[in-house]
């Protein structure tokens, strides 16, 4: 691997911005994408940045149980999502559709639709687990686009307390380095 | 000026190969500034470079015809005005200059703005088109009085030649000038509270949405470089004499630097206003500032 390789692997790493969707979520994980971004977890250490545009981002973060509604939208987004890119599910719903599961109003799991890299659980997860998400998909990102096996989904760990000895924001940093 | 120190100052110092560092390092003060500012920790001294390299590794979409080769081309455009324009300052004493540089630096300081209207347009985007529209309202809003006041600081000094202008000495006509243009540069770098053509939670991002990959990256680029430009024509007008080369080196870049601070500390403390109070802002309150300066210049040159 060559140098210019390397500092590319290394950049997608410290570089995720990311492309919020919402397909019929409560709003609650909404909520904790953006506490994430806030002064008490400051995501942007990571280099992480909420972009406007999918053109812009590197990482799709899919909340909700996916709706008919939404998931022509979020197929769309995805497509505009440019490459090497990731797919992250926030939340208990994207993954299982939790607690509305085999409801006729939706058309969830997001995994039948677009294919998701990193899955973070909880009802709300909490905003560490979030940025430890994120940071693990962006190292998904730096692989795959290295040439190495493509990487299979990731289900991270339900986050318990805050800031024992496996604290989410200490084991973020890991990741990102 | 001849060929050899021409191309030095082109590519050396204070162009290419001095202002793209600076241009990163500009971009990741003003991240910092806003970050501190929000009780933040920030993103880490590199971040602007891991952007930019991240960026050049992703792919574009497909642009066709005549429409995609244009949407192409405005950023390129938009980064070599931008660093032709941080070429042409006369940071070092005795470095050459022609007369009339002046006006081709203005010239240059405004294509990058120009670029990113017909960049929004060209896209083809609904959100690019309304912040291309905004765009061009704040660019005819807040250019009268920064070319009033750049007209007035030469017509107070008898030249369009930035090297004799920096050679000369700050008059208080001068400073009223640069103060007309100090509260230009927040409108002309799309910053609060005057962000309207990039209105993140408005538009997107504005004229540059549909720009992915390689493209964004020299978008993100010229927008560094015109933080050197701009913040640099200023310190150049209010940067004392000095003889020996890496003083006049160093007070430039402190003085740049210091008004990334002031600038990035005000646009962290500010809201953004609708354009209509943006417009207001600059056609009532600031063109006074302009007016004034330019009578006096014109007053002091004809009793002179």
């Amino acid at each position: 691997m060559n140098l210019w390789k390397k500092l590319m692997c290394y950049s997608r790493r410290r570089s995720p911005w990311l492309f919020h969707m919402n397909g019929g979520s409560c709003n609650g994980c909404d909520i904790e994408l953006v506490a994430a971004l806030s002064p008490r977890y400051d995501a942007e250490q990571l280099g992480v940045r909420l972009e406007g545009s999918p053109r812009h981002a590197d990482i799709l973060c899919v909340t909700g149980p996916i709706t008919h509604n939404a998931v022509n939208a979020i197929k769309t987004v995805y497509d505009q999502v440019l490459g090497p890119k990731a797919v992250v599910a926030i939340g208990s719903c994207p993954a299982t559709t939790n607690v509305f599961v085999e409801s006729r109003t939706l058309a969830g799991p997001l995994s039948k639709h677009i294919p998701v890299d990193v899955f973070v659980p909880g009802c709300p997860p909490r905003p560490d687990a979030i940025i430890l998400g994120v940071a693990k998909a962006a190292g998904i990102i730096a692989e795959r686009s290295a040439g190495d096996s493509p990487a299979k989904p990731v289900v991270m760990p339900l986050s318990g307390s805050a800031c024992d000895e496996n604290c989410a924001c200490a084991k973020a940093e890991e990741v990102a380095k | 000026m001849n060929l050899i120190t021409a191309l030095a100052r082109l590519l050396i110092f204070p162009g290419l190969l001095f202002a793209v560092p600076a241009a990163w390092f500009f971009l990741w003060v003003e991240r910092k500034a806003v970050a501190r500012m929000q009780g933040r920790v920030g993103p880490p001294f590199m971040q602007p470079v891991f952007d930019f390299i991240k960026l050049m590794g992703k792919s574009t979409p497909p642009r066709i015809g005549i429409g995609g080769a244009l949407m192409r081309a405005w950023p390129l455009i938009a980064v070599s005005s931008a660093a032709g324009a941080v070429g042409l300052l006369p940071v070092l004493p005795a470095s050459g200059g022609f007369q009339g540089d002046l006006i081709l630096l203005l010239a240059l300081l405004e294509l990058p703005s120009i670029c990113i209207i017909a960049a929004g347009f060209s896209s083809g985007s609904i959100f690019g088109e309304i912040g291309s529209a905004r765009e061009a309202v704040l660019s005819v809003s807040y250019n009268i009085v920064f070319l009033l006041a750049v007209v007035s600081i030469a017509a107070s000094q008898h030249t369009f030649s930035l090297a004799a202008l920096a050679q000369q000495s700050a008059s208080p006509l001068r400073w009223l000038g640069v103060l007309a243009i100090l509260i230009c540069l927040p409108a002309k770098l799309h910053l609060n509270p005057f962000s309207l053509p990039n209105a993140e939670q408005e538009i997107y991002s504005g004229p540059i949405t549909e720009y992915a990959g390689p493209e964004l990256a020299m978008w993100e680029l010229s927008h560094g470089l015109e933080w050197v430009a701009a913040t640099g024509l200023v310190a150049t007008l209010a940067a004392p004499v000095v003889a020996t080369w890496w003083a006049a080196a160093l007070i430039f870049v402190a003085l740049c630097l210091g008004l990334v601070l002031v600038l990035s500390v005000v646009a962290a403390a500010t809201a953004r206003l609708q354009i209509d109070t943006t417009v207001r802002f600059y056609w009532q309150c600031t063109l006074i500032f302009a007016v004034l300066a330019i009578a006096s210049a014109l007053f002091v040159r004809f009793r002179a």
